[in-house]
């Protein structure tokens, strides 16, 4: 039998896609509450529930609250997810499950093992936060079709905070550490970057810190499509600003999945 | 490549870790169609030596080309026609039998049509065609082992690499591992075995290195290293506790060679009943006595003053 053995990096990043995927079309339950239910609920009751006692303002951009809400967890829902998927998921593959190392001894390098980890997070990214616009929409909290902008935007925001923790993920022999990200750097990070009230509402000293973060950058300019309240070039900043971490990332993640894999 | 060139070819080839030595400079050759073994005790750098062959680790120095190729530059090129089976299983738990040979053939660009009939024959080839369907984890260790070893076969590789391919196996699962290795050397495949089982060695390799200390000891077939380092016979005197020592000085000259283990006596003659008797004859009352053929075992005593396992 004459096998084809020619593996590029197109092939060997498709690939390490596809493990993904079976992976996940047999095991996709254990995701279902974490990256679909988990964000419906806070639509439910923070939006509808809690922001039935909020007014329309300037704050909310004349908007219902649960509107507002919208394209804004959709990128926190975004980065939740892109969090596991690049810290644990991470640490499994390289050092309890070890199946890196398995995949280092095909054709298949540890560059494209990373991209195809990368391009797997940006596909599970689009897939959460679509059903989940979806379901917004069905509950009549997107009013224009503008709000199918806001998933990309999300999809962008949750990579270029996933592909520098993955670098740095990759770097680790231990969960330790993660609880701290999840408790110091996530959480605040969900709550106070704007999604839920405005950032102004920050003391002055905070304010800096929030516009730092791939969150604060992606509501928005999520909110900012959905809703066409952007100027262009506020626009661009953000975006601009979103692709360098995810440049940023992805050159940090290469270095370290080599060092790592190739010792 | 060459067709009649090496395999593996490696000259004063050297992995350091940081400050630590792992391979200190070996020489080998590994010819088409052979079974090659590297036999060592844990730490000798056996491993070390496996994953630069693999081209899964650059070296630090010296000559290597795997396939007629240069691993630092033809990697992904070489890994295509090798195949792989690691020290420990890194199997995905929670895909199937199945879905972990399908995964691994895509990862060397095959088709899903080949796949699909490689890995069916290759469940054959290992037993595992009942449980092709069932998850891996709950699987027994000498399945698991026998899923690694269809997996790494599932590129038909010219060199298959197995790193201590039966460590912590029952003997039944290591004997049915064995049969599989040798059909596959029968069809031309050829090995490169690591151990520290030298009865492992004796079954598997045609040439083997033993290595000790990231260098290599002695090089030959089993039965050469066994002629040049041992002797034809190996008489074992096992005493009662704390009589060894008194016997130690009655032995001297019985033998070409003596050797005191810690629980035994070691005399290494042409004639192991003749010793026996020359012993009883000077009074040596051992509490029991053994008349062996020489083994690796006793080339790697010999060469490095220590045993293999333990």
């Amino acid at each position: 039998m004459t096998v084809q053995l020619r593996v590029g990096p197109l092939i060997g990043t498709l690939r390490a896609v596809e493990y993904h995927w079976i992976w996940y079309a047999r095991n996709w339950r254990a995701t279902v509450i974490s990256s679909f239910l988990q964000p419906v609920l806070f639509l439910v009751a923070l939006g509808f529930g809690f922001g039935s006692q909020v007014r329309p303002s300037a704050a909310t951009g004349g908007l219902a609250y649960v509107v507002f809400l919208v394209p804004a967890l959709l990128v926190v829902t975004a980065v939740q997810i892109a969090s596991w998927e690049s810290t644990y998921s991470i640490l499994n593959s390289f050092k309890w499950e070890q199946n890196y190392w398995a995949v280092i001894a095909t054709p298949v390098t540890p560059g494209q093992i990373l991209c195809g980890q990368l391009v797997w997070g940006a596909l599970r990214l689009l897939g959460s936060t679509t059903i989940f616009l979806a379901v917004a929409a069905v509950l009549g909290a997107v009013p224009g079709p503008g709000g199918v902008l806001a998933v990309p935007v999300a999809v962008l925001a949750g990579m270029a905070f996933s592909a520098p923790v993955m670098a740095w993920s990759a770097t680790k022999d231990s969960a330790e550490g993660f609880a701290g990200l999840f408790r110091f750097v996530i959480l605040p990070m969900t709550l106070f970057t704007g999604a839920f009230f405005p950032v102004s509402q920050l003391p002055d000293w905070v304010q800096p810190l929030a516009w730092l973060t791939p969150v604060w950058q992606g509501i928005e300019l999520a909110r900012g499509v959905a809703f066409g309240s952007l100027d262009p070039l506020p626009a661009l900043g953000h975006t601009g600003y979103l692709v360098a971490l995810l440049s940023v990332g992805v050159l940090l993640g290469r270095r370290s999945f080599r060092r790592r894999l190739a010792v | 490549m060459g067709g009649n060139g090496p395999l593996v070819y490696a000259k004063d080839l050297v992995k350091r870790f940081g400050k630590i030595e792992a391979v200190r400079g070996i020489d080998v050759e590994v010819r088409r169609g052979e079974a090659f073994g590297f036999l060592g005790p844990n730490g000798a750098g056996k491993s070390s030596t496996m994953r630069m062959v693999g081209c899964v680790s650059p070296r630090t120095g010296g000559e290597l080309r795997v396939l007629g190729m240069e691993p630092d530059t033809e990697g992904p090129r070489i890994r295509a026609r090798l195949g792989v089976v690691p020290q420990l299983d890194n199997l995905d738990q929670e895909l199937t039998v199945r879905q972990n040979l399908h995964i691994y053939g895509r990862y060397f660009g095959m088709s899903k049509a080949q796949v699909r009939a490689k890995a069916a024959e290759l469940l054959d080839f290992v037993q595992l065609a009942e449980r092709a369907d069932d998850e891996v984890e709950p699987l027994s260790g000498g399945m698991k082992r026998r899923l690694t070893i269809a997996r790494s076969l599932i590129n038909d590789p010219e060199l298959l690499l197995l790193d201590e391919p039966t460590t912590g196996l029952d003997p039944q699962a290591r004997h049915l591992l064995w049969d599989r290795l040798f059909r596959l050397k029968q069809t031309g495949v050829t090995l490169i075995v690591t151990t520290h089982y030298m009865d492992e060695a004796e079954q598997l390799c045609d040439r083997l290195v033993v290595m000790d200390g990231g260098k290599i000891a002695a090089e030959g077939s089993p039965a050469e290293l066994i002629a040049r380092y041992s002797t034809k016979e190996v008489l074992e005197l096992r005493f009662a506790a704390g009589a060894q020592e008194a016997a130690e000085p009655l032995v001297a000259g019985l033998a070409e060679r003596v050797e005191a283990l810690p629980d035994r006596l070691l005399l290494y003659t042409s004639d192991g009943e003749s010793a026996l008797a020359a012993a009883h004859a000077r009074g040596v009352n051992p509490m029991s006595s053994l008349v062996r053929r020489s083994t690796l075992e006793d080339v790697f005593l010999r060469l490095t003053g220590r045993t293999l396992v333990e």
